[in-house]
Parts: structure tokens; sequence; C-alpha cells
């Protein structure tokens, strides 16, 4: 028997863009356990219900995070429309899929460059994020942000993205594209990047299941679940298939992810042809009264949201279960006996947003 | 070539391509129309009501119906939009071209013109006083605050 | 076991254990815990929601402000971080949780920030 030690991670740790505390206990190189301590950017953002009236709340919900900013804000609004009885006009519902659609292409593109940056590729992680840009610049185009969009609300959406907007941008994802593909064929076949990925942090289906992961990482273990599938916004009027991987190492992870980034760009070309011509919005009269339970799918997996409302401005509590959260004691799993070197890249796997995780 | 080296064709294109960065200083980022960057008002239509101040989820709006001002704390203010939409003259607007930054938070400050409906009796109040903003409340009363 | 609505049940603390074990095996995988306090009513409402593919099952449990609920965390270990976050944010007592991170989970001054203290 080695040496045991006990090893602080982080807070501070270079491929770490956010605060997250691991204690990692050693023996030699090989990690034992891992205790996660999280709650250095606590914001309290839940409780804030009690000072926000319903409507401030989009706005509250949707700066939980900075990367599914989009998703948080519909969620929140999904769940008040069902507690409301409001029916959402099909163009709310289709822009809202595409803007989905966009912002998982970004945040997997994003994912893609620190993944890069955590195994010491400097020019593909400036690759990945090069392509990202255009979608940045393409969601500032339609929404006028490029990261917080402030375009939900209860009953639909603000903008309108018109008719040409919408094939332009088509056809800019289009020309993206096949250069995605020759930035990811790197990721999926470069020898060097395989090494670092193939047969590390190794988490079965069973153990997934366990642990309670959630989206890629459960997918990249053979388990076919997206929420995507239960048919919220426009989902249900569009065609396509749950991307899973039966590797279940964090080649998978990787894998799973370069495929959702094609399958989000097919998404939205459906949509684009799909979407009908009606209002953007429904106004929404009187207060909320009851409690309701919404699951979308995030880029980093099924966000769970619980609005419980009281008949006043004030909601009784708001609760989100945000996919990061869920998928700490799967790390925690996948990180007992790995080698330590590896410790920055399975964290990375699991695309930690911890802001999101403490909201 | 292709399992080795795939990342080859790439490094030969960077080679020869131009940067993908603008020389931001020397050359200045043009926003497209949609960009929220700062909230602008109308001051003409203002008609002091008051809504934006309790909307703004960050309460960077202040207005003052007695001074007859409107401002705002750049610094405060997220631009989410509330204000605009809520705004009932829609007189608020959101710009391109964001606030500067400063060595510390200033208020941006605007004269309203808007002279309040006054009823027929005391016409003459003493500016500053309570008088007009009592009189020339709207019909839509603001909620306690809580 | 009564049904308050769509997939959420309302099950009393005798109860726990015995769904929790019934999921268990059937291999559901816990969603999340999630406490609340509503006002009006003056007790701690814990919820635990289980998903299995695309099933979904909510079970409710009504806890009074000084009762302590039973830990499930040796059934699902991922239960550690909600029954942690539960007791740290909430001040609701949780018995016997596996991995007890004694208030180190949130690493935040206050304590039991989202509960109103008496005297507010």
């Amino acid at each position: 028997m080695g040496k045991r030690s006990i090893v602080p991670y982080g807070p501070q740790h270079p491929v770490l863009p956010e605060p997250i505390h691991l204690d990692l206990v050693l023996e030699d190189e090989k990690v034992l356990a891992a205790i996660p301590s999280i709650g250095f950017i606590h914001r309290g953002l839940e409780s804030l219900t009690s000072k926000k009236d319903f409507n401030e709340m989009v706005y509250v919900a949707e700066r939980i995070c900075g990367i599914c900013s989009y998703m948080h804000g519909m969620g929140y609004c999904m769940a008040l429309e069902d507690i409301m009885n409001v029916e959402v006009p099909r163009r709310a519902e289709f822009l809202r899929t595409i803007w989905c659609e966009m912002s998982r292409l970004h945040s997997h593109l994003l994912w893609l460059g620190l993944l890069a940056d955590g195994f010491g590729f400097e020019s593909l992680f400036m690759h990945s994020w090069r392509l990202r840009e255009r979608i940045l610049d393409m969601f500032e185009a339609s929404t006028g942000g490029r990261v917080i969009f402030s375009v939900n609300t209860i009953g639909g959406v603000l903008k309108d993205m018109p008719n040409d907007m919408l094939k332009d941008f088509v056809r800019q994802l289009d020309e993206m594209e096949k250069e995605i593909r020759d930035t990811t064929s790197i990721f999926l076949n470069d020898y060097t990047v395989k090494s670092r990925l193939v047969d590390v942090g190794i988490l079965t289906g069973e153990d997934a299941i366990r642990r309670g992961a959630v989206g890629p990482m459960m997918r990249a273990s053979g388990i076919n679940v997206d929420m995507r599938k239960n048919g919220y916004a426009a989902y249900n009027e569009i065609d396509f298939e749950v991307i899973t991987s039966n590797k279940c190492d964090s080649y998978a992870r990787c894998e799973v992810r370069i495929g959702e980034i094609f399958q989000s760009i097919d998404i939205i070309r459906q949509a684009v042809a799909k979407i009908p011509d009606t209002e953007i919005n429904t106004k929404v009269t009187g207060m909320p009264n009851g409690e309701s339970i919404i699951r979308v799918e995030q880029p980093r997996g099924e966000a769970f949201y619980h609005v419980r409302a009281n008949g006043t401005k004030f909601l009784d509590r708001f609760r989100v279960r945000t996919p990061t959260f869920a998928n700490i004691p799967a790390l925690t799993q996948t990180l007992q006996g790995c080698q330590y070197g590896d410790v920055p890249l399975l964290v990375l796997t699991i695309d930690p947003c911890i802001s999101c995780t403490e909201r | 070539m292709g399992q080795f080296l795939p990342f080859t064709k790439q490094v030969l294109k960077n080679l020869f391509s131009a940067p993908a960065t603008t020389q931001y200083p020397f050359v200045a980022r043009e926003y497209p129309e949609r960009t929220r960057g700062h909230v602008d008002i109308d001051k003409d239509n203002c008609i002091l009501c008051g809504m934006c101040m309790r909307s703004c989820p960050p309460g960077a709006i202040n207005v003052d119906r007695a001074g007859k001002t409107w401002t705002i704390n750049r610094f405060d203010c997220v631009q989410c939009g509330y204000c605009v939409e809520k705004c009932p003259k829609k007189c608020l607007s959101i710009t391109p071209g964001y606030q500067e930054p400063g060595p510390e938070k200033v208020n941006y400050s605007v004269d309203v013109p808007y002279e309040p409906p006054k009823p027929a009796a005391k016409p003459a109040a003493p500016a500053g006083a309570a008088a007009p903003a009592q009189a020339a409340k709207p019909a839509e009363a603001p909620a306690p605050q809580a | 076991m009564q049904e308050i609505k769509k997939d959420m049940y309302l099950i009393d603390k005798a109860e726990l254990l015995q769904v929790i074990m019934e999921k268990k095996n059937a291999l559901w995988r816990l969603c999340q815990i999630c406490c609340s306090f509503p006002k009006a009513e003056n007790h701690y409402e814990v919820t635990y929601s289980f998903a299995n593919g695309y099933e979904f099952a909510n079970y409710r449990l009504i806890v009074e402000k000084d009762e302590d609920v039973p830990s499930i965390s040796r059934v699902y270990k991922s239960a550690i971080y909600y029954e942690n976050e539960m007791h740290e944010l909430w001040g609701l007592n949780v018995e016997n949780i596996k991995v007890d991170l004694h208030d180190k989970l949130y690493r935040i001054d206050v304590e039991t920030p989202f509960i109103e203290k008496e005297g507010e």
C-alpha cells in the first residue's frame, strides 16, 4: 500500500472556469475518493421569489447561468404557463426550439474548446471558440444579447425572427457545418486526443442510473433518455433520434456531444422549414395559483423546474435542479480509481457549470 | 495521413489565412440593430408614471415626480428590457452602444418637461413641494413595496 | 399513499423507505429532492422525484417544523447532496446522512438562508 494523502483541488485551478472545490484522497498517483464542496458563488436566486414578482423572475431565472441562460428562462416560463393555463402560439414554440438548439450548439462548441484546453491542445481550443463566435453573432442579431437573451416572457417570446433572417441563419449554419465537421473530426480521430480520452473515467449504465446522472453523461453510458422526446416546445413535430454511445468513457461523452452538434443543426433546419406564421405571444392576466413541474433538456442534461404559486404575485417556491448538480455524484464515481493527472479532464467531461449548480 | 495528423490541413490553412479577430481599438465593432446596449429615453413623451422604476429587476431606475427627473444608474442596469416593455407611453428604448467603464458608478439623469394636469385649485404650488405629486397620481396607484 | 395530481403522490414517513426501495429495485433514477416551506401551511414539504426513461413520479412528504426526516442516502447515493442541501439551506434535519458534510457543501456565511427566522 502506498502513502495516502489528501490533495485540495480548486477552487482556483487553470482548467476550471468556475470555482468548485474537491478534496482528493490519493494513494500515490491514484485517486481513491473525491469529496466535492460548492457554494463559493451561491447567490440564493431561488429565494429571490420573495422579493421579485413572478414576471420579474423571468429575468432572474435567465441569469442563473451564462451558457444555458435561454433554457432557464424558458423552463421557468413553461412552468408558469402550465400553472396559468396559457396556450403559447405555435410560432413562439418554434422560435423557442430554434433558440434552444442554437444554445446547445454554442454550449457544445464551448465545451469542446474547454476540453481541448484541458488536455493541452490550445489551437483546437481556439478553433472551437472561433466557430462558436459566429453563433453568438447570430444570437446578437436575433435577440440583442450574446449571452443573456431576455426574449422569453410568460405566454410566448418578445422578439420575432423574420423569415429571411431564419433563412440566412440556415445558410450560415450550412457553411459552418463543414468547418465544424473538420474540427470535430480532430477530436474523434487524432491519436493524441484519443490517448487522453479513450478508457478514461468509465461510468457504466447501471452506475449512471444509481448516481442519477443526466444528459450526455448518461447517454454516453448507453441510456436512451432525452427530455426533448417529451415533446415540449415544438419538439413533437421534429424528427430526431436520441444520440447514445455504449463506450461509457470520456471519448463516448465527446462523441455524444459532437453528434448532438450536427443533430442541432438538423433540428434548426427542420424547424425553419415548418415554422408557421402566427402571433408570438399571448396576453397573460391574473395571478398564478397552483404548482407545476417542468423538465427540459439543456445542453448539459435534464433540468428540473418546480414552481409553486399561491395566488399572489410572489411565488412560494421556485426550485431549479440543474444538470451539473445531478452529475456531481456521477463525477465522484468516475474520479474513483483514476490517475491524478486525469482529474482535470474528468471534471471537464461532465461539462461543469458551477454557477448553475449553486443558483 | 488522415488518421495520424488530421490537424495538418488546419495548420496549413492557419498559416495562410487572415486572423479571425478584429484589431479592436482601431477597428470599431459594428453592432446589429437589435443589440441591447443601453436604455434611452424620449423625454418629451415621458409622463413620470414610475412604471419603469417599479418593474426594474435590479432597481436601477429612479423616477422623481417632484423634481421631474428620470434617473438611471447604468452600472446597475442589466439591459433586460423589462422597463421598455412595461412603459405605457413607449418612450423608453434599448439601443446599441454599451456603457463605458469608469472608476465609480454614476447616475445618468434626464429632466422631463412633463406638466401633470393640475386640478383647478392650488395652481401655484411651490417647486419641490409634495402637492403636485399627490395630485397627479395616475389611475394605477403604485403597489406598496414589499 | 394518495394521489394529489398526475405523477404526484402524498406519502407519510412510514411509507417512505418502502417506496424508495421499490424504486431502487426497479432501477429508477433519483431526479431530485426538493424542500420547500410554504408560509401559509407552516410546514416543510419534501418532494422526491424519480424517473425511469420517460416515466416520472413524485412523492411528497409533509414534515412539521421541528421534525426530522429519514435519510435515503443509503439507498440512493446521489441523495447525499440533496439532503445536505436541504439541511444547509432550509434547516431541515435529516437523520443519519451517509456522508454528512457538516454544513460544508455550500460555503456560505448565513445559516439556513432560505427560511425566514422568527422575529424578522
